[in-house]
């Protein structure tokens, strides 16, 4: 009973550590789509994060900071979309650019307006994050282990963020396959020429998918410090940008495969906290460090065609020039 | 790059990345304002902070030799087309060269442990590029994705390193014992005093004798060599490559070891030369200003260079500002960093069209 109760807890917990990896790959998800590269997630989320529990501290009101953070993604998603679409510019560098400037900036502008050593105040007043969401008869619901707590664990107790990022795999799914605009932006992906000589702008596409990417991207950001923390603090997406992206590739850049490649990230996240020097039948004790790295050493090996195989988007990282 | 602004060589090693500099100081200097200090006060704050006195020089050159390491090992890889963003982990595998020769050997002779050490940074750094340039070579798996990768690894084998097995017995923090005697680039101040010239102490070592050496093998190898030649006609032209008869496979690799052996050699000046042990996250950022150096230095030694010095000013000034201005903080200097890439890499082309068609109707000189 008492490992059926862990392990309820472990898929709670690798629920709320997919929410940001999820968003942040969805909104990779587009843009790679367009033929953008998006090694900009991390920035953007960054940005998001500090910007939405800076406004929320300020102005004590969660949804207002969610406002601030998708502005603060979109800004940067324009700014990578002016370098990279209209003047062309190299999309890795962009995005380079951008995760470091921000790296910089959103620390400094918190020294700046909060004087707490580059963090933004705790945020513990009423409304000021997004709390979860108790469901009907949860509480009374947790007597009960399997139907009740499963219900009471992963169903019910999330805040708004998480069901909208379980909401928007779908959702992309559908816009990516059953509409128009999406079928637009997998040509794009694939074939900007075709695309243009049907009389579509190319750069409008990925305009729009870039913007898409930043929104996304700043209600990622904003989960990560004003729902899953309570404030900003110095280079707190730590990697997950990177760690969606690896996601993104893993899941071949398809919305479900993406899902489960994020559930899987999260999930030896999650894991790795609670494996701690605990021995494993077969392995025995597997150093955190290795679960941690365990991500990133997938996608290599995926990317290197041992297990499985990824294509990109064909026209990915290219701009596209009209008169070649 | 594709460019459509063709310029001559001074306007393109000289005022555009000038230009580009400009911008990005603009930018930073209204952040400033924006925080309601002084951007000029702040400049001639960050001046004195990295001049103004010999100690802070000697600071200024320090950090000044690891970006010539990281910004070189950029610009090798650029010229053979190849983004290598993976300076931050090679620079920490290289430093791990560094700490096992230095703990190992280093009761023997200066003499031999630190030629040893350098040798044993450049091999590590290559090994660990060695992985995503073969990757790329032989199964195409994007570089730029591998490497990124490659750095969390490397950071999270380092953790798992000092955590578990290099960690001093009966410490709390993550850190090696010290290096042995021998394994001490000799500083500075040190080698100057010998020859009876005072100078204030600092960690700046004799570890930029070697990046002066490494801006000189690189340009000899990219300009003077069959093999540099080779370089950088895969990187203008992979295809006229192929029918030249070069190898992109073996291209690829020779650009990418010798990328990773000179980023791992920022473990020898930052190991070897100051902390004399291995740390958490030594590299702390280098790898990336690599990428700023690189771009702002066209990917040329002597540029890399001038760039270098201006990041090793930026960054021992901006913590001396960190001081002075208690709203401002040394991460100003990211901020400055990450600009300086936007306007040298991604929106270059804001100032090189333009300068273009103006020098080429100032007097038709605008081709070269």
């Amino acid at each position: 009973m008492e490992a059926f109760r862990e392990i309820i807890l472990l898929l709670a917990a690798t629920i709320r550590v997919a929410t940001p990896l999820v968003l942040a790959a969805l909104a990779g998800l587009f843009s790679e789509r367009s033929g953008m590269i998006d090694l900009g997630l991390e920035g953007k989320m960054l940005a998001a994060a500090f910007a939405s529990a800076a406004v929320a501290a300020a102005t004590g009101s969660a949804w207002l900071g969610l406002g601030a953070g998708v502005a603060a993604g979109a800004a940067l998603a324009l700014v990578i979309a002016f370098a990279c679409v209209t003047h062309r510019g190299n999309q890795v560098v962009a995005a380079m650019a951008i995760n470091i400037m921000v790296a910089g900036l959103a620390p400094a502008l918190a020294l700046a307006w909060f004087n707490q050593g580059g963090q933004t105040p705790q945020l513990d007043g009423p409304g000021q994050r997004f709390l979860g969401l108790a469901w009907p008869w949860s509480q009374a619901a947790r007597r009960h282990p399997l139907p009740g707590l499963a219900y009471a664990e992963l169903l019910s107790g999330h805040n708004v963020i998480v069901y909208f990022a379980a909401a928007l795999v779908p959702a992309s799914a559908w816009v990516l396959y059953r509409t128009r605009f999406g079928l637009r932006l997998r040509a794009v992906g694939e074939n900007p020429l075709a695309v243009d000589t049907a009389g579509i702008s190319v750069g409008a596409l990925r305009y729009q998918a870039s913007i898409i990417s930043g929104v996304l991207c700043g209600v990622a950001g904003t989960y990560i410090s004003t729902a899953a923390s309570a404030g900003f603090v110095r280079d707190m997406t730590a990697g997950k940008g990177y760690l969606a992206l690896a996601a993104l590739i893993f899941g071949k850049w398809r919305p479900y495969p993406t899902l489960g490649a994020c559930l899987l990230f999260a999930f030896a996240d999650a894991g790795a906290a609670r494996l701690q020097g605990v021995a494993l039948p077969v392995v025995g004790v597997v150093p955190v460090q290795f679960i941690i790295a365990l991500p990133y050493i997938l996608t290599v090996l995926l990317l290197a065609g041992f297990v499985g195989e990824a294509i990109a988007p064909k026209a990915i990282g290219a701009p596209y020039i009209k008169e070649k | 790059m594709s460019a459509p602004g063709r310029l001559p060589r001074w306007a393109d090693y000289g005022l555009l990345p000038l230009l580009n500099l400009c911008a990005a100081l603009l930018i930073s200097g209204l952040v400033i304002r924006l925080i309601g200090e002084s951007p000029w006060a702040a400049l001639k704050l960050m001046a004195a902070g990295a001049f103004g006195a010999q100690d802070s020089v000697g600071y200024t050159l320090f950090y000044a030799t690891d970006f010539v390491f990281t910004g070189l090992a950029v610009a090798v890889a650029v010229h053979a087309g190849v983004f290598n963003i993976g300076g931050e982990g090679q620079a920490y595998i290289g430093g791990l060269g560094v700490g096992l020769v230095g703990l190992a050997f280093g009761s023997w002779s200066p003499w031999i442990v630190v030629p040893l050490g350098i040798a044993a940074a450049c091999a590590f750094g290559a090994a660990w590029a060695f992985v995503p340039a073969w990757l790329q070579a032989r199964r195409g798996s994007h570089i730029v994705i591998t490497t990124i990768m490659f750095n969390f690894i490397a950071s999270a084998l380092m953790t798992y390193l000092l955590v578990n097995v290099l960690i001093k017995p009966g410490q709390q923090s993550p850190e090696s014992r010290e290096f042995g005697p021998g394994a001490v680039m000799p500083s500075v101040h040190q080698a100057l005093g010998m020859i009876g010239i005072p100078f204030a102490p600092s960690p700046f070592n004799l570890a930029s004798l070697l990046a002066l050496a490494a801006c000189l093998l690189v340009w000899v190898f990219i300009w003077r060599t069959r093999w540099g030649y080779a370089l950088r006609v895969f990187g203008q032209n992979p295809q006229a490559a192929l029918y030249a008869g070069i190898s992109p496979q073996r291209t690829i690799l020779v650009s990418m070891l010798i990328s990773g052996g000179l980023a791992g050699c920022l473990g020898v000046n930052e190991l070897m030369g100051s902390e004399h042990r291995i740390l958490l996250d030594f590299p702390g950022g280098a790898g990336f200003v690599g990428i700023a150096v690189a771009l702002m230095g066209r990917n040329h030694p002597a540029g890399i260079l001038a760039a270098s010095l201006l990041f090793g000013a930026l960054y021992q000034g901006g913590s001396q500002l960190a001081f002075d201005m208690p709203h401002v903080n040394r991460d100003m200097v990211v901020l400055i960093q990450g600009l300086v890439i936007l306007f040298c890499g991604a929106l270059e082309n804001i100032f090189r069209v333009p300068l273009a068609a103006l020098l080429c109707r100032a007097g038709g000189s605008g081709r070269t």
